[in-house]
């Protein structure tokens, strides 16, 4: 009796530590508390060696621009600022100043900057500088250089009745593919290899008729998410905590099928014991928590919905820039170099 | 960064150009000090870009010290995560042996 009620409550603070709790109205725990002098007979003080232990990364899937991938035994601080240093502080190119030098088609000038500063540029940003501030020229250690010269014209062999424009006239859709690079000073030297062009060829950026032209040349700079989101590297970059389903008590028969249904498919899963079905959590990472279950009066009491709080699910999905397992590793390494940063002006700096 | 309080326990570090990214991770780190007994970050306006990262120690420890010993924690996490993920990306790349950690 005295060992169980001990028990129970060693089961409640453990709960508190590491689970965040979805209750009917609310969620509960959300705060991480287990600093040290929180809870007596925890040890909670930093320790590197523990951390190593515990802490383990998994990769689930990796297609051409997208990595979902689990970090476990992290808090959610870090993990965030991870997801912000990938939204935000990863440096890439992107057209920064366009030059027009004519423009006649039906796209305003400005209209038409905002969207070659859009498009995404393959080009690894860490082979490039930042552009000195007030610095209007460019050298070829920061810009690149690109041109856009396209005319439409009209098609002498098109048929007298045709009215589709992919036969009346040339050039009359402007895509990104007609981007080429111009190489400033030595960049031919720098990079012999190279390729630099947009990510994806069939961008579409301004439509023509004949007669219309555009010729504009236009400077790729490096910068970060946090100037334009032009410069973000991500699609989208996102993290969601493990969930953590349990039954507190056992649901057979009909109240087994609409528990089913409660939870995205996969989740639970109905087994035949002894001639009764009995209802068993399978895989409670699928589901996406849409707490259905709170709305059926009886089935409310008997199922915890929780989140494990240190195992983040991650998904990365680049533009194409840079490959997202990359993405990644640079913004581990932005978030080292901002610690050296004020180590650095801690041992510089004298402390009066 | 600029730093001024009472006595040498209780200091408030102006850090210029950060925000939550480094302010949310760091007060983790040095709130599992436990030297530390307060340990508080806020963004004075969010036009400006800079945080008052606050330190009370208990007992007679300068607050550089845990914000030294949070930063240098801070890397080494960051150290190890990195590390790993290569790690577990070069051993994905070798080949699909299901290998059970």
């Amino acid at each position: 009796p005295l060992a169980a009620a001990a028990m129970a409550a060693k089961r409640r603070t453990d709960e508190m530590r590491d689970r965040v709790v979805l209750g009917e109205f609310g969620v509960r725990n959300v705060h991480t508390t287990d600093f040290p002098g929180n809870y007596p007979g925890y040890e909670d003080a930093w320790d590197q060696r523990r951390f190593e232990e515990a802490f383990r990364v998994d990769i689930i899937r990796e297609e051409e621009g997208a990595l979902e991938f689990d970090m476990v035994g992290i808090d959610a601080a870090i993990a965030n600022a991870f997801r912000r240093i990938l939204l935000a502080e990863v440096p890439t190119m992107a057209v920064e100043k366009v030059f027009v030098y004519n423009n006649t088609s039906i796209v305003q000038d400005e209209i038409l900057a905002h969207r070659l500063g859009l498009i995404p540029i393959r080009a690894d940003p860490r082979l490039f500088e930042y552009r000195n501030q007030g610095d209007e020229e460019g050298t070829e250690i920061d810009t690149l250089q690109f041109q856009l010269k396209i005319k439409c014209r009209r098609n002498p062999q098109a048929a007298k009745e045709s009215s589709d424009p992919n036969e009346l006239y040339f050039n009359h859709k402007v895509y990104s593919k007609h981007m080429t690079w111009v190489p400033l000073g030595n960049q031919t030297d720098l990079f012999p290899d190279a390729d630099f062009r947009p990510v994806h060829d069939d961008i579409l950026i301004a439509l023509l008729r004949p007669g219309q032209e555009i010729d504009v040349l236009m400077h790729c700079v490096k910068g970060v998410g946090k100037d334009h989101a032009k410069f973000s590297p991500v699609a989208t970059a996102s993290y969601r905590l493990l969930p953590d389903i349990t039954l507190l008590h056992p649901i057979e028969d009909e109240a087994a099928e609409m528990l089913q249904k409660c939870f995205s498919p996969g989740v639970i899963e109905i087994q035949n014991i002894k001639g009764k079905k009995v209802a068993r959590v399978a895989n409670a990472r699928l589901d996406t928590f849409s707490r259905e279950v709170f709305r059926h009066e009886g089935l409310k009491n008997l199922v915890r919905l929780a989140r494990v709080r240190n195992h983040y699910i991650f998904s990365v999905e680049s533009t194409g820039i840079l490959p997202p397992d990359v993405l990644v590793s640079e913004a581990i390494k932005i978030l080292m170099g901002k610690c050296q940063r004020f180590l650095n002006e801690l041992d510089s700096v004298p402390m009066e | 960064v600029q730093a001024d309080g009472t006595d040498g326990n209780c200091v408030t570090f102006v850090l210029h150009d950060e925000d939550h990214t480094l302010g949310n991770s760091l007060r983790y780190m040095v709130m599992k000090n436990p030297d530390v007994e307060f340990c508080g970050y806020c963004i004075t306006h969010p036009s400006e870009s800079k945080i008052n990262f606050r330190i009370q120690t208990r007992g007679g420890l300068p607050a550089v010290e845990p914000l030294r010993k949070g930063l240098n924690d801070l890397m080494g996490v960051c150290q190890h995560v990195l590390n790993t993920f290569e790690v577990r990306l070069f051993l994905r790349s070798l080949g699909d042996f299901s290998i059970s950690w």
